[in-house]
Order: structure tokens, then C-alpha cells, then sequence
């Protein structure tokens, strides 16, 4: 017999979510990059709406480990696995938020022509994106290896990160009449690479989990 | 990038206070004829802290804390071997009187087992044993203990009557204070509560928290998370061995043995 089966079945439950809400989240990211890109307002707006559902995941699995914490009197390794998916919950859901911002930069910027062609910064974007994927996998399979590789991987954001806000700060100062645009495109470089650290956050949280132990990885 | 591991929640986990140990153990066994027992027990049981021995029915952890004030050894087919330090002594060096240990060594049982007879002379039993016949000190002792063991104001005005016409949580508190009444140095307390309410079992653990100013506490529970909340440190017995012996922050959150592990996750037991 499984000592404790329900507990351990609800714990899996809550592991699905912390999935689904990933998944949710990445989907939203990928899109807003791609509405940003295309300038597509109506697509920046439906990552808007469907942000909710998100919001509402993150409060369920919140729900689910006060529930579990109350009535299960986890300990040990249940007690950091509840402790991880909550923390892990809301760097989620921290993530989407971030991609309603660049939906609401895209909705700013408007259908006006770029002043430069986006090339890094989707390409920033899609690596901040594939951290998140990474992270995810390594909170599936509790891959200490993998979730320390988050931050090699956030090395390489911050410097592009850099990069990009030099070249439009230049932009900035020789073309006065594009200020707006520029300065959405500022705040969207910024939510991506706060996008990335929520990555390693995650990371953090799956070392601590499988660990007992902290590890700075954003240091 | 360099990963390095957060020195301040390494060195807060290591944390180690000098404290005196009150009970030193080593290398004991026991026997119960074949049945080996108790195995290559060793560790030491710190001064004025509460120290909770948990692990499954079996394990050997009640056998372990009957040995502390030889008890066991009312089982007529016990064998032991090894050695029980209390403050320096060999307890079982023949020239050490099981009387002494046992007024230095108090304990508390499972269930409440008042004497027949009023809560007065319940807590004056053991002075009165001990010689102490006046009446005046008599009382003082009487009132210290039971304010000791936290009841004092539920019976100051009954203390003529039967101890038997107490609750069940307030006998075992009055058993507290029959403890206290001889003045231990030791208090051990073998599942005092497992016979108790939820709000009486939360008493004791409160009342345990005030006696550890003054006494040094071993207890025996079937109930993790009671000795998560009330212990300082704790001893994890299986098949009558120490798996891991650690400060009870650290066994509860983190245990280094994945039979511990196991065993409060509640995944075996």
C-alpha cells in the first residue's frame, strides 16, 4: 500500500498545474514578441484577455497549497515542493504580466513604421522564452544540473540586454520625433530581461526543492 | 558564471550552540533475550533543552527512554551493554543507588496514573518519602509544583478532593507536578499526551516550553509534529538504531537520512 496516496496524488495535481500555468505563459510571451513584430494591435489585445486565465491558475494552485499545508502538515521534502510551486506560481505569473506589457507597448507603438527593423530583441525574447521551457523541464524531471544552467543562460540576456539599450538610447538622441516608440521599445527590452531573471528564479526554487539549500542565481 | 551556495543559509542551518550535555550514551545495547533491542546507541542528551526520540511502534524508543532512569530493568530477560553518563556517573556503576538516579530522573507516562487518593497528598508523596513532614513546607512544595505544572489555578480550591475527579488532562498535568514536587533534575515523558485531548495535549506542550527553563526534557512521541513544535532536538530511532540525531529545525526541513526522510513524510510507518 502507498502510504499517504491522496496526498501524494494531490501534490502531482498541483505539479500539473505549475505545468499548465508554464505552458500558458510561454504561449502568451511567444505571442506578444510576434504582435510586437508584426505589429498586430488585435493580437496584442487578445494576449490581454486572456491573461485572466492565468491569474485565475495562479490563485488556484495558491488555494491548493494553503489547502495541502493545512490539512496535510507537509514536512521535508513535501513541505519545499508546496513551498517551490507557490514561489514558482507567481514567477509565472509574473512572466505573463510582462507579456501584457509588451502587448500594451505593442498597442502604444501602434501600426506607425518601425524606426529600425527588429532583429535583436525578438531574438532576445525567444531566449528569455526558452529559459522559461528550460526552467519548466527542470521542475518536471527536478533537474538540479539543468536548473543551473538557467544562469548561463541569463548571462547571456543581461549582455544583450545592454546591447539593445545602448543602440536605442543613441537612437533616441538622433531622432527626437520617434521618442515614443523608442522608449516603448525601451520598456519592452527591460521586460525581457526581468522576464529572464523570473527564469532563474524558478531555477532557485527548483534547487532549493531538491536541495534544501539556496543558491543565488541571480547574483 | 560562479554558483556559489548562500553562506548565510548555510551557516544559520549549521548553527551549533554549546550546551552540557546531561546524559551521555555510549555504545549501548540491550537485549530483551535474543531480541536485539537497542543497538550501538550513542549520543548525548543536552542540558535544559527538550530532546524528542521519535520513530515507529518497534523502533526501541521507549525501551531507550526507560533506560535513562533504569526502568527497563524491571524486565526480569534485560541484557545491556555500553555505558549511561548522567553528570559524569555511570548509571549503572553498582555503587550508584537507582533510588538517587530516579529523584534526579523523574518521568511522566502515557496515561495519567494518579494515586487513589487527594491532589494534595498526590504532590506531596515524594517530599513525604523524602522525609519532609511539616506542614507549612509541605504546602509550599505542594502549590510550587502544581503551579509548576500549570493546573495550580484549576484546583487550589479542591485540593482535598480525589485526583480521580480530574479530566484526563488535568491528571497528567497533576502528574507533572507529582514529578516536580521531588525537584528532578531530568524530566523524561514517555507519550504524555497520546491519552489526551487536542486542548489538553496543547497544555502539556506549553507547559513542556516553561519546564525546559528549568529542567532538561526527553520525550517520547508518536506524534511528529508535536515534537516539530515542542523539541529542540531529536532522535530518530529505527530497529532499535539512531538514523539521525539532529537540532529538530533541521530534521523536520531538511533530514540528511532518506529513511528519515521517509518516515516523516510519512511514506513508511
Amino acid at each position: 500500500m502507498v502510504v499517504r496516496e491522496n496526498f501524494q496524488l494531490q501534490l502531482e495535481e498541483m505539479k500539473q498545474a505549475i505545468v499548465q500555468i508554464s505552458k500558458l505563459a510561454e504561449e502568451a510571451l511567444l505571442q506578444s514578441v510576434e504582435a510586437l513584430r508584426t505589429q498586430d494591435l488585435d493580437k496584442a489585445l487578445q494576449i490581454i484577455e486572456n491573461d485572466n486565465r492565468i491569474n485565475v491558475l495562479e490563485d488556484e494552485i495558491n488555494d491548493l497549497a494553503i489547502l495541502l499545508i493545512a490539512k496535510q502538515a507537509p514536512v521535508a521534502s513535501d513541505l519545499r515542493r508546496i513551498i517551490a510551486a507557490i514561489k514558482i506560481s507567481s514567477d509565472i505569473e509574473r512572466m505573463a504580466d510582462f507579456a501584457v506589457n509588451i502587448a500594451k507597448s505593442t498597442i502604444r507603438i501602434g501600426t506607425a513604421e518601425l524606426i529600425k527593423p527588429l532583429e535583436e530583441l525578438p531574438k532576445m525574447a525567444k531566449h528569455a522564452i526558452h529559459m522559461l521551457t528550460t526552467a519548466t523541464k527542470a521542475y518536471i524531471d527536478e533537474d538540479v544540473a539543468l536548473a543551473k544552467e538557467l544562469a548561463d543562460l541569463d548571462d547571456y540576456v543581461d549582455e544583450t540586454y545592454g546591447r539593445i539599450i545602448q543602440e536605442l538610447l543613441e537612437l533616441m538622441t538622433k531622432n527626437p520625433d520617434h521618442l515614443t516608440q523608442i522608449t516603448q521599445l525601451l520598456f519592452v527590452c527591460r521586460y525581457i530581461e526581468r522576464t529572464a531573471d523570473h527564469a532563474t528564479n524558478i531555477a532557485e526554487s527548483i534547487i532549493f526543492l531538491v536541495k534544501g539549500k539556496r543558491y543565488g542565481l541571480n547574483d | 558564471m560562479d554558483i556559489t551556495i548562500n553562506k548565510k543559509s548555510v551557516q544559520k542551518g549549521k548553527e551549533e550552540q554549546e550546551v552540557t550535555p546531561v546524559f551521555n550514551i555510549n555504545n549501548l545495547n540491550l537485549w530483551y533475550g535474543q531480541d536485539h533491542a537497542l543497538k550501538d546507541i550513542k549520543f548525548d542528551i543536552p542540558e535544559k533543552q527538550v530532546t524528542a526520540i521519535i520513530g515507529p511502534s518497534g523502533c526501541g524508543k521507549s525501551t531507550f527512554i526507560k533506560t535513562l532512569n533504569r526502568m527497563v530493568e524491571m524486565v526480569p530477560i534485560v541484557r545491556m551493554s555500553g555505558e549511561i553518563i548522567y553528570r559524569d556517573k555511570n548509571i549503572f556503576d553498582p555503587k550508584y543507588g537507582v533510588e538517587e538516579l530516579r529523584t534526579q530522573v523523574g518521568m511522566v507516562f502515557q496515561k495519567p496514573n494518579p494515586f487513589p487518593k487527594s491532589i494534595y497528598d498526590n504532590v506531596a508523596y515524594g517530599p513525604r518519602i523524602h522525609g519532609i513532614k511539616n506542614k507549612k513546607v509541605l504546602d509550599e512544595v505542594v502549590e510550587k509544583s502544581l503551579r509548576g505544572a500549570a493546573i495550580w489555578d484549576e484546583v487550589k480550591d479542591r485540593l482535598n478532593e480525589n485526583a480521580f475527579g480530574l479530566s484526563g488532562g488535568q491528571q497528567q498535568r497533576l502528574c507533572i507536578a507529582r514529578c516536580l514536587a521531588i525537584e528532578p533534575d531530568v524530566i523524561l515523558m514517555d507519550e504524555p499526551t497520546s491519552a489526551l485531548d487536542p486542548i489538553s495535549t496543547l497544555k502539556v506542550e506549553e507547559l513542556v516550553q516553561e519546564l525546559k527553563k528549568e529542567y532538561s526534557i526527553v520525550i517520547v512521541t508518536h506524534n511528529m509534529q508535536q515534537a516539530a513544535r515542542i523539541s529542540d532536538r531529536t532522535a530518530f530511532f529505527l530497529n532499535g538504531e539512531v538514523v539521525e540525531y539532529t537540532d529538530t529545525s533541521t530534521l523536520f526541513s531538511n533530514p540528511s537520512d532518506k529513511r528519515t526522510e521517509d518516515y516523516i513524510t510519512g511514506r513508511f510507518g
